[in-house]
């Protein structure tokens, strides 16, 4: 296909692509950001959006109320990360361990669940296009707001530098009479909130349902995303908007005639893209990186 | 880690159950037999729902006693069938492309039992490999979509990047073509692993995409993908044409057609064989000529598929039958040109990336 003309429409339509690839990026990547700031290690993202969108499906698929959709969506994620932060908070266990004892919990569980409600394995029914939030922009901008909240939040808030101070030095936190234990707590169950409305975009905003394993690993590009922002709002917002256009990238020149003869490049390099760009940022291409001090000591 | 650690779970708990039933096995006249799904799960409204479909009717007409057996991950394959075997049922049916390494070290190793495979060539004189000539079904979707483009461009989207999905492409290229010589082909792959065949939110994107370049309907062979790519073109008012099941139900008047690949078929047969003690290993083929492959027909696409289209559609499987139209098979040309000199703009340029010969289609 001839690239020239199509190529304001591809750019248009590349960077709508993107920002709708970033949207749970970016909600993951921020539960991971108030998480890992109070300095619990947090590899259960997978499991908060798992949770999360098949939830708020399955309560649509029963009561047809969005409303409620929403908050059961929000309390599961909000549930799972309690399991998390008990782990992690309250008995101190090694916190990727614990993160993925969650993730396999989450990944057991829900096919089970649905198969006692709907007798399908692993799966909500089709939800119609009424039953779904069809619009991207309710999503963008409760992201957006998202960005700028949690980086006054750390900046301005009491709250915010307490979890900032749990994640760096836990020791004079607790000198100035303020329990790191119970900062975690609320970084962890906060982390769970937010991350819960990447899943619920998954399942009911991008989807008609929840299918098996529908995250895809966003859990995780999403840690890779935050890494990349050095544990910083607004820089982990970029590399979230990074990683979607980078896999927007892919998809579009996948079919886009590059050599001489007609010919796209070869599917498997043009694949490669994302994850390349994911290891040069995990290999340190960003820089010294500045995890938070006390990040995975109990 | 966590896939070393559920392979080890699950090895113990089949471990455990093998104890319990052990002893039972030989006074048990009954027939077991188990099945091994792919990733995607029973339900996953496509291929492994095809497989269980097959499974379950056999066991509701013969007096069978069925396993199923669902596999979380790859890790998983190896544990599942070999708990199968270990626990003495005499057919165990692996389903999907990607067991078959583990099919290949098990069924050796269990000369009495006898395998099967969707999807794969086994060579193992205790393994029926059960095939499909996924290009002949796909050359039909392919007219069916090249006659009913208005755009003169059509979309197709596959899951894993594998030589199995490149069949189809392949075929559905060369039915368009020969519906539509001008016709524009989009092609996009979901992914380069496994996660590509559950990834809805990319098959929805995908679709997207290409709609926005001009496509109005889109074949689909991405499994539980798929339902992804059918919200898009429900929200797009295009169309969609499915795969491996009848999928016309899911967005009923949006899904033209479906690429049915009769694996229920395949495994109901197998089952029968097994029962009455006919099962005989090496490859089985099924192809357009004994309904193997198809395209899927009923009332929720009765009203978007013409009588003067169908018509058309079954003299090109005439044709197929008697060898006047010869489809490509990937398999055997490894590249995804086709034949018509047009509209070659995937050119051969891929198919040095890939140039082993015909044996791998178990790859």
């Amino acid at each position: 296909m001839g690239i020239m003309d199509t190529q304001l429409s591809s750019v248009t339509e590349w960077l709508a692509s993107g920002v709708r690839m970033a949207i749970p990026l970016l909600f993951a990547a921020y539960g991971g950001l108030l998480t890992e700031r109070s300095g619990i290690a947090n590899i259960a993202l997978e499991a908060y959006l798992l949770m999360s969108s098949y939830t708020a499906a399955a309560v649509m698929a029963i009561t047809h109320n969005l409303y409620l959709a929403i908050s059961a969506g929000m309390l599961a994620a909000v549930l799972t990360a309690g399991i998390f932060g008990f782990l992690t908070v309250k008995v101190k266990a090694d916190q990727i361990v614990a993160g993925m004892a969650v993730n396999i919990l989450v990944m057991g569980i829900l096919p089970v669940t649905s198969n006692a409600l709907f007798s399908v394995s692993g799966q909500t029914p089709t939800l119609s296009l009424n039953e779904r939030i069809e619009q991207t922009w309710p999503f963008v901008a409760i992201g957006i707001l998202l960005i700028f909240v949690t980086h006054w939040m750390f900046a301005k808030t009491r709250l915010g530098l307490r979890i900032w101070a749990a994640g760096e030095n836990p020791d004079a936190l607790a000198a100035q009479g303020v329990l790191p234990k119970s900062v975690r707590w609320k970084a962890v169950l906060l982390g769970g909130l937010v991350t819960s409305i990447g899943g619920i975009y998954l399942s009911i905003g991008a989807g008609s349902g929840y299918t098996r394993n529908m995250s895809a690993g966003r859990g995780y590009i999403a840690l890779a995303a935050l890494i990349f922002g050095k544990w910083k709002p607004i820089p982990t917002a970029i590399g979230c908007l990074l990683f979607g256009l980078a896999d927007a990238l892919q998809m579009i020149l996948q079919s886009v005639s590059i050599f001489a003869d007609g010919s796209p490049l070869p599917t498997q390099f043009v694949q490669m893209i994302p994850y390349v760009l994911t290891i040069l940022v995990l290999a340190g291409f960003v820089g010294k990186v500045s995890a938070p001090k006390s990040l995975n000591t109990p | 880690m966590g896939r070393l650690l559920l392979a080890v779970f699950v090895g113990l708990f089949l471990g455990c159950t093998k104890k319990e039933s052990g002893p039972s096995v030989s006074s048990d006249a009954k027939v077991k037999v188990g099945l091994v799904l792919d990733k995607g799960g029973k339900d996953d409204k496509s291929f492994n729902a095809a497989a269980f479909k097959g499974a379950s009717d056999a066991a509701k007409d013969f007096d069978i006693e069925l396993k199923v057996v669902e596999s979380p991950d790859d890790a998983s394959y190896e544990p599942a069938i070999r708990g199968l075997a270990e626990r003495g049922f005499q057919l165990v049916i692996t389903v999907g492309f990607a067991q078959s390494d583990a099919l290949k070290k098990i069924s050796p190793q269990f000369p009495k039992t006898h395998f099967a495979i969707v999807d794969a060539m086994v060579d193992v004189p205790n393994v029926a490999s059960l095939l499909f000539s996924e290009h002949e079904g796909s050359y039909l979707v392919g007219y069916i979509a090249g006659s009913k483009t208005e755009t003169g461009t059509v979309g197709f989207i596959g899951g894993m990047d594998v030589d199995l999905i490149k069949r189809f492409e392949l075929g559905y290229r060369e039915g368009v073509l020969k519906a539509n010589p001008k016709a524009k082909i989009l092609t996009n792959y979901v992914g380069v692993s496994s996660e590509a065949w559950m990834n809805p939110t990319k098959g929805r994107e995908l679709t997207l995409s290409q709609i926005g370049r001009g496509a109005d309907i889109i074949f689909s062979a991405a499994g539980a993908t798929n339902s992804g790519v059918f919200d898009a073109v429900e929200e797009k008012k295009k169309f969609a044409i499915g795969v491996d099941s009848n999928q016309n139900w899911v967005k009923p008047g949006r899904v033209l057609t479906s690429m049915m690949k009769r694996v229920d078929l395949a495994v109901y047969n197998t089952i029968k064989a097994e029962k009455e003690g006919k099962f005989v290993w090496g490859n089985k083929f099924f192809g357009i000529a004994d309904k193997g492959v198809d395209y899927a027909l009923d009332e929720h696409n009765a009203a978007l598929i013409s009588d003067e289209l169908k018509k058309k559609v079954e003299q090109v499987r005439t044709d197929i039958l008697s060898g006047k139209i010869k489809v490509s098979d990937y398999y055997v040309t490894r590249t995804l040109c086709p034949k018509s000199p047009l509209n070659c703009d995937r050119s051969q340029r891929r198919s040095g990336e890939s140039g082993r010969t015909t044996q791998s289609v178990s790859q």
